[in-house]
């Protein structure tokens, strides 16, 4: 995945912190794959190996909750390990989104 | 007599591609066509399935994700369709043409299965000649057995 490009910040704008900066840890986000009628169960259950090193018997559990429950979380942490794993999902063709970990 | 198989693995990290021409001739038709549609047109409705919403939840988010991956995933998209346009013919497939066949393959049954209106209760009956879409669901059809093929070799790599 291109990176985005980093966004220079000039030293007359960075503010002095004074206790009130937001130190909390980024929020675990959740990457969820859904249903959709066309892709094949076998090869969603590949997707699932070959992209997170899932055992067979793992990524088939995950590939049959996402055919019978609609969606299956097929991986978490932080935001930026979050959109590379929608991308990689997107990149094999799955339907995959991300949300907050709330 | 055993059913025939289209990819095997031949034990050394490369996979033996035995197609009839028919069905290279269908590959070879029906790659240029997405790779035409991609290249001139990536915002297609009928291209949907291959670029999906990310964030549904936050249309700014979602714009900055797609500013973000939209390019790289056309350009992918190209490159294993250019690589089985190349080697629509070949006999052997290594291991990285193998995982852009597949690729390619699952891309083109993205885009036959909008264009069809693919449902999760669709039967696929191979052939019926009244139905004016008969070529493209005899295309998506096919696909889906070779993709299965494909998915079974490669699983052998795993």
């Amino acid at each position: 995945m291109t990176p985005a490009a980093p966004v220079e910040i000039a030293p007359s704008e960075v503010r002095e912190t004074t206790g009130e900066t937001d130190v909390r840890p980024d929020r675990p986000w959740k990457v969820i794959v859904w249903n959709d009628p066309i892709n094949l169960m076998s090869y969603v259950t590949f997707v699932f190996q070959k992209l997170f090193g899932y055992s067979k018997e793992k990524a088939t559990q995950l590939m049959l909750d996402v055919h019978y429950k609609g969606r299956a979380v097929v991986s978490d942490g932080p935001k930026e390990k979050a959109e590379m794993d929608v991308f990689r999902l997107h990149e094999h063709g799955l339907w995959a989104t991300m949300e907050h970990d709330d | 007599m055993a059913p025939r198989r289209p990819i095997e693995p031949n034990g050394d990290g490369t996979y033996r591609l035995d197609l009839r021409d028919e069905e290279r001739a269908l590959i070879a038709a029906i790659v240029p066509d997405l790779r035409g549609l991609l290249a001139d047109d990536p915002a297609d409705e009928v291209l949907t399935r291959l670029f999906p919403t990310a964030r549904p939840d936050d249309p700014e988010a979602e714009a900055e994700f797609q500013g973000m991956v939209r390019d790289e995933l056309v350009t992918k998209r190209l490159s294993r369709l250019d690589i089985v346009a190349e080697l629509a013919e070949a006999t052997v497939l290594d291991q990285e043409q193998l995982a852009a066949w597949m690729g390619a393959v699952n891309d083109i049954r993205l885009v036959l299965g909008t264009r069809l209106g693919v449902t999760e209760d669709d039967e696929f009956d191979e052939a019926d000649d009244d139905d004016p879409e008969s070529v493209a669901r005899s295309a998506y059809w096919y696909l889906g057995w070779l993709l299965e093929h494909l998915v079974e070799a490669s699983t052998s790599e795993l």
